[in-house]
């Protein structure tokens, strides 16, 4: 479980996030969603301790992670995998190496276990033909794919995704959808994910926060979004449904 | 200006706490020193071997004086050569190749996250992508220096030889008086201080770059001209402490 307190932070004279509170449980998909800018991918970054809160606690399974020292820090991190918005693949390394690539550096396996290990990740992810090509040959949802089968390849506890399915077309946005969804049961992994995606939201939506402008205005589950009497939430709603009827 | 030079000391300082293991490092070392080393040869070759060419032809235009004996003039193109051309004009050369390469790489690794990657699983993304390049470029830089000495010296006796102004026997006369080894010692530290002051001020621009791909050009900019101002500078004070 995953507590988050108080989160603020300010950028310049820019104050993104206004303390935010929450909580992600094991074996559940949270998603956080809210407009673009409103300061998900910070809210994110401070969680995985990537940007510095001016506020705020992150609390890993009774663990401080901001205030703890540089070992737990390590410790906590290794527990992590995270998919970043633009998948942020080493593109010096082919798809198999990248994979392999926290196995080669954070464990002493064998390289015969490692081998296996990322093909097995790979193949989770139907990319188990494309291991030797490189990171720029491969398509955006490719990268994605290929992103999440390095998030998983520690066996993580915690999970974070940072619009796994933008840019991409329904079909392959279910598929991956889907496949966290998976993980996150089968292993009781921690999941955060941040999207914009009505589907998402629809179907692995256990748990929703939405923000706006830097506060949670609503927190509730896919059953409930559709019903809320916060007026910024309902209007982010019809937009994205109203995209979905045009794209129809 | 003096906060920025604080934060490279800073900057410094991160390469060598809470590295890896030892045994990771020296792969990449060798890939950066293939791709360091032999990427630049052809134009360190280059660039030297005309310079020394030039430097011969120049110094016998303006050795007018009958009295002054012929070989002279392979003194001192070996004397600049060793002490100056070779080491400091090569160093510029190799910032303009290595240090935009190292900062355009630094530089995409930043806003394509890939740096952010690397810190979330809990590698110290600083030594880790930076030490095998600093270490690499202080071992290939000599060497690449010492051929340049080496071509510039050849390619002075070339085009003397050829456009007449020195008899090979002169030229390889005056190659051997009064020759003093210490120049070559000072050309080499010369190029391990140039080599780590190219290396670091590169990494350090490209590994700050905040924004998209224009920051990154800018980076690489910025990582060239100030890796001159350095050697430029580092040049002088060596030359003043070390020759004087
Ligand atoms: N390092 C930074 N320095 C300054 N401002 C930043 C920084 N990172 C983010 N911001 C600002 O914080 C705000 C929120 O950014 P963030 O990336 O969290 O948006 P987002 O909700 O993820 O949007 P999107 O859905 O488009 O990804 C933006 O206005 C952005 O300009
Ligand atoms: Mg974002």
């Amino acid at each position: 479980m995953i507590d988050i307190k108080n989160i603020a932070k300010t950028f310049g004279d820019r104050q993104v996030l206004k303390g935010i509170d929450g909580c992600f449980e094991p074996g559940q998909t949270s998603l956080i969603i809210g407009g673009s800018g409103t300061g998900k991918s910070v809210l994110l970054k401070c969680m995985i301790g990537l940007v510095k809160p001016d506020a705020g606690e992150v609390i890993y399974d009774g663990r401080d992670f901001l205030s703890g020292d540089k070992d737990l820090q390590k410790e906590i991190r290794r527990e992590m995998g995270v998919l970043f918005q633009g998948s942020a693949l080493f593109d010096s390394k082919t798809v198999l190496d990248n994979v392999r690539f926290p196995l080669d550096m954070l464990t002493d396996q064998s390289e015969e276990e490692k081998l296996d290990r990322a093909q097995e990740c790979l193949k989770r992810v139907g990319l188990e033909n494309a291991g030797d090509r490189m990171p720029s040959e491969i398509s955006g949802g490719m990268k994605k794919r290929v992103g999440i089968a390095r998030a998983i390849v520690l066996n993580p506890k915690y999970l974070f995704c940072d619009e796994p399915n933008s840019g991409l077309d329904p079909l392959t946005s279910i598929k991956i959808d889907q496949l966290i969804k998976e993980i996150t049961d089968e292993y009781k992994v921690t999941t955060v994910i941040i999207t914009h995606d009505m589907n998402s939201m629809m179907e692995i939506g256990e748990k929703i926060m939405f923000l706006y402008e830097g506060n949670k205005l609503w927190e509730g589950n896919s059953d409930t979004l559709t019903h809320s009497n916060v007026d910024e939430l309902n209007e982010f709603i019809n937009a994205n449904k109203l995209i979905r009827e045009m794209e129809r | 200006m003096l906060t920025r030079i604080g934060d490279y000391f800073i900057f410094l300082g991160t390469l060598f706490r809470n590295r890896e293991k030892m045994g990771v490092y020296l792969r990449l070392i060798i890939d950066e020193c293939m791709s360091i080393g032999v990427g630049s040869i052809f134009i360190v070759a280059l660039v030297n071997t005309f310079i020394g060419a030039v430097t011969c032809v120049q110094t016998a235009y303006n050795l007018t004086n009958p009295f002054v004996p012929k070989n002279i003039i392979a003194l001192i193109v070996r004397d600049s050569s060793i002490l100056e051309l070779a080491p400091t004009l090569s160093c510029i050369v190799l910032a303009g190749k290595v240090g935009s390469n190292i900062a355009g790489e630094l530089g995409t690794m930043r806003i394509s996250e890939q740096i952010d990657a690397l810190e979330v699983m809990g590698i110290n993304s600083s030594s880790y992508l930076i030490l095998p390049k600093v270490v690499a470029s202080v071992l290939m830089f000599p060497l690449l220096v010492i051929m340049a000495a080496f071509l510039s010296i050849l390619g002075g006796y070339i085009a003397g030889t050829l456009a007449g102004v020195i008899s090979p026997e002169e030229y390889v006369s005056g190659l051997r008086f009064e020759y003093k080894p210490f120049g070559v010692t000072f050309a080499l530290i010369k190029t391990v201080v140039f080599a780590f002051l190219v290396s670091t001020i590169s990494a350090y621009q490209g590994y700050n770059v905040k924004g998209g791909a224009l920051e990154v050009g800018t980076a690489s900019t910025s990582a060239v001209t100030n890796s001159c101002i350095a050697i430029v500078a580092a040049d002088f004070v060596l030359t003043q402490v070390l020759l004087t």
